[in-house]
């Protein structure tokens, strides 16, 4: 039983690594031209959807329950390490690393960080009055099934081919440089800003 | 059910930002909002991407403006720890409302 | 086990019961076989995984490029599922008997599910399992025998006869039998998942880590950022463990850890981009079969710019996967033991795994990146046409082999385990000062000089000249280096207890 118990995470573990395995899939040929699949991925492309859907939404609505800050941001990392996966099946591998390597690795560890720097003990509450909660909720859910209304109903120009061909790094790199330059220099200087202003704003008195 | 579209992701895409939307106003903690604000984000990426791929991939101008929006989701959150813990040396609280001194 | 006369009482041995009894009747089995044969043949078993590995490489080549060609050649273009193609048994046989290959009546029955991509990919997701699971075993070994070594004493020497070589086996039966402690105060919850937090990332790190041209499992064209972001998000998990665990020890470790890795990825990544602006893709397969052409060909040794680049990265990924002498999230003399004071047994290990394959990793980019990855001195372009096996079996040993990235990647381990047992630890403030302040203005420096070196100097004369002197001056170092051990081998003092050990019965 025992031997059970402490095999049943390393399954649980090649589950996961088996996961991103097959969202990433690629072909030896056609690394020059990013990932080609055929439009619909068939079977398991559905469940690896359903599967990356449940942990978005499962831990999403953990964060909404739970109490305790630091592990709100545990199931943030859930959220955001299975969006990375859905960019995989969405063939944008570049964004899925750069949201693994911006927000899991960067970001979630900043408001950890934050966490670690702010509070008093692991257990502080800070408790909302039961009919504020009641109203967020009413007034989330009504919003929540008016987009819903708007998304399933709406008719979304699609283009359908047999097959789809993933972007390539050479494509975001022509696009940074052409079309999207004077965003991509804005960014550069906001991010300047920030450094500055994070920096003024963290300093010691 | 086993054919995956434009509207799955959607309704993921969706489901995720109202509840980012919920984390927002009901968590009183200043580093929760912030968690909500990222769950908007994302959600909003998703619907970036997921329109990126289902209008043929010709072009990513989606997934371009999803990478800007990861950019200043970072930067946001980089201003906004630094917020927080400027709160926290003048109030000795993250609760956000206790940032009433202003109010009169 | 031979049993020997000690003046204290000796428990009788533990009757197992159950599942259990079959395991450990097998263990010992095992055990008891392997034992006397590698201690008396380490060395030809050491050869012989040599030549196992590279014509295992040739092998899986060559059957790929049948299946592929069956595939390609038997099938009027029907689309190609996860199921794969749907070819008889029959119909591979009658491919092998036309290519008159040797035992092709049982070879047919092995070729048959390789057509599967889903058995495939388990397949190869088992085996990089496995060698995530050998090299922090061996690392752990390795890492306690230099330690021995440079403190004058021996290290392991007892488990299994030959230098102790199943000593890390006989810790992992130990600390899978520990009682799993959960302290009464702590996060239960984030205290559980934390180690598999860390654990998982460095084993997802793995999936695009090129052994070999050939030898990826997934090659993913952005695989080069995937890996860094898997060594970055492992942190994660490190922080949680410290957080968790509610001792104040482990919380300093924690935001020790937090603020050392958030820094050192500046300069690390900013280091990488050199090689990424010199080989113009994220690919590691194709970052690695450029620098095919000798060692003067290597990436390290392409300007002095990207010489600087790899040292800075060598010392940056020090860091980023906690090694001394940046090992503060775990100092164990002020510490305890940092993030992992509270844990035992199996999720302690697993800290360990995350470790250690983290540090086959950060070196494996680095000699990706920088030296060469899996080719040799020698350029492959010498390499010998003809496909005898003799011939694929000298290729691989002299120009390219995932054999040669492993030791590769072993040499540098060495060089962290060697730094972490000579040099102190230093302070976290130093810690920070030499990354923002020193180490980021060299990154930024190599960066923008590389730039301006790729514009102006690229294909001159110049480029070629420095090209060989650094090259040559890596020679003389490794050459230098090589000289000393030798020197120190033969004229070294004598262990400690080196005596004593031979005269220990059961060694």
């Amino acid at each position: 039983m025992k031997l059970l118990t402490l095999a049943a995470p390393i399954i649980v573990v090649m589950l996961v690594a088996i996961a991103p395995a097959f969202a990433v899939d690629t072909d030896l040929t056609l690394s020059e031209q990013g990932i080609q699949r055929s439009a619909d991925g068939g079977l398991l492309e559905a469940l690896m959807f359903y599967v990356c859907a449940a942990v978005v939404l499962g831990s999403g609505l953990a964060i909404c329950l739970s109490k305790n800050i630091v592990r709100m941001a545990v199931y943030l990392f859930g959220t955001l390490a299975s969006v990375a996966l859905m960019y995989f099946l969405l063939l944008a591998n570049f964004i899925g690393v750069i949201q693994l390597i911006v927000y899991a690795g960067g970001t979630l560890i900043l408001l950890i960080f934050g966490v670690m720097l702010t509070s008093k003990s692991p257990w502080a509450k800070f408790d909302v009055k039961r009919n504020e909660l009641i109203a967020a909720g009413v007034v989330c859910a009504l919003f929540a099934c008016l987009l819903l209304f708007v998304v399933v109903n709406a008719e979304w120009p699609l283009e359908t081919d047999a097959v789809v061909v993933g972007s390539s790094m050479t494509q975001f790199g022509v696009g940074l440089l052409t079309n999207y330059l004077v965003p991509f220099e804005a960014m550069s200087v906001l991010l300047l800003v920030v450094m500055i202003g994070a920096a003024y704003m963290a300093r010691q008195e | 059910m086993f054919e995956i579209g434009l509207t799955h992701y959607l309704v993921v895409a969706t489901l995720l930002f109202v509840m980012g939307i919920f984390v927002m106003i009901t968590k009183r903690n200043a580093i929760g909002i912030l968690i909500g604000v990222e769950m908007v984000l994302n959600g909003a990426n998703i619907n970036l991407v997921a329109f990126n791929r289902y209008n043929g991939m010709s072009n990513i101008d989606g997934q371009i403006t999803s990478l800007f929006v990861i950019v200043l989701a970072a930067a946001e959150a980089a201003l906004a720890v630094a917020i927080c813990m400027n709160f926290y040396k003048n109030l000795n609280t993250v609760d956000v409302d206790h940032g009433d001194t202003l109010a009169g | 086990m031979t049993q020997f006369s000690v003046p204290w009482k000796q428990s009788p041995p533990i009757e197992h019961r159950g599942p259990a009894r079959g395991i450990v009747a097998l263990a010992r089995f095992v055990y008891k076989v392997a034992t006397p044969i590698v201690s008396r043949f380490p060395g030809p078993i050491l050869i012989a995984a040599i030549v196992f590995s590279t014509l295992a490489v040739w092998a899986h080549w060559e059957l790929f490029g049948w299946v592929e060609t069956i595939a390609v050649s038997d099938l009027n273009g029907s689309a190609n599922s996860i199921w794969g193609q749907s070819l008889t048994v029959a119909e591979i046989g009658a491919y092998l008997e036309s290519k008159s290959v040797f035992a092709g009546g049982i070879l047919k029955y092995l070729l048959w599910p390789l057509q599967m991509e889903l058995f495939r990919d388990l397949v190869g997701l088992a085996a990089i399992f496995q060698l995530f699971n050998l090299i922090p075993v061996y690392a752990i070994w390795w890492e306690r025998k230099v330690a021995g070594r440079i403190q004058s004493r021996m290290g392991p020497m007892r488990v299994g006869g030959w230098h102790g070589w199943a000593q890390s086996f006989a810790d992992g039966v130990k600390l899978v039998a520990k009682e799993d402690l959960v302290p009464a105060q702590a996060d239960g919850m984030l205290f559980r998942i934390a180690p598999y937090l860390a654990f998982v990332p460095s084993l997802l790190a793995f999936l695009c880590f090129p052994l070999g041209s050939y030898w990826v499992f997934r090659n993913v064209d952005v695989a080069l950022i995937f890996i860094v972001a898997m060594v970055g998000v492992e942190v994660v998990g490190v922080i949680m463990a410290g957080w968790a665990s509610n001792n104040k020890w482990s919380v300093y470790g924690a935001m020790r850890e937090a603020c050392q890795m958030v820094s050192y990825e500046i300069p690390m990544t900013t280091v990488l981009l050199v090689p990424i602006m010199t080989a113009g893709t994220l690919n590691m397969v194709q970052i690695g079969d450029m620098q095919s052409g000798g060692w003067f060909t290597w990436n390290a040794f392409h300007n002095p710019f990207t010489f600087i680049a790899f040292i800075t990265y060598y010392i940056a990924s020090l860091a980023n996967c906690k090694r001394a002498p940046f090992d503060l999230p775990e100092s164990e003399s002020e510490l305890v033991a940092g993030f992992h004071t509270e844990y035992s047994g199996f999720r302690w290990s697993l800290f360990f795994f995350a470790e250690y394959a983290a540090m086959f990793v950060v070196s494996g980019l680095a000699v990706t990146l920088f030296l060469g990855a899996w080719h040799t001195p020698l350029p492959a372009t010498w390499a010998f046409e003809e496909n005898s096996l003799f011939n694929v079996l000298l290729n691989g040993i002299l120009f390219s082999s995932p054999f040669w990235f492993i030791f590769k990647c072993f040499i540098f381990i060495y060089i962290q385990l060697w730094i972490r047992w000579t040099l102190p630890r230093i302070r976290i403030d130093q810690v920070l000062y030499s990354c923002v302040q020193v180490m980021f203005p060299i990154a930024c420096i190599a960066l923008v000089g590389h730039a301006v070196w790729m514009v102006l100097l690229d294909g001159t004369m110049v480029s070629t000249v420095i090209r060989w002197v650094l090259g040559l001056m890596m020679a003389a170092v490794t050459f230098g280096f090589l000289s000393v051990a030798a020197f120190g081998y033969r004229n070294g003092r004598r262990m400690v207890g080196y005596l004593a050990v031979k005269q220990l019965p059961g060694s």
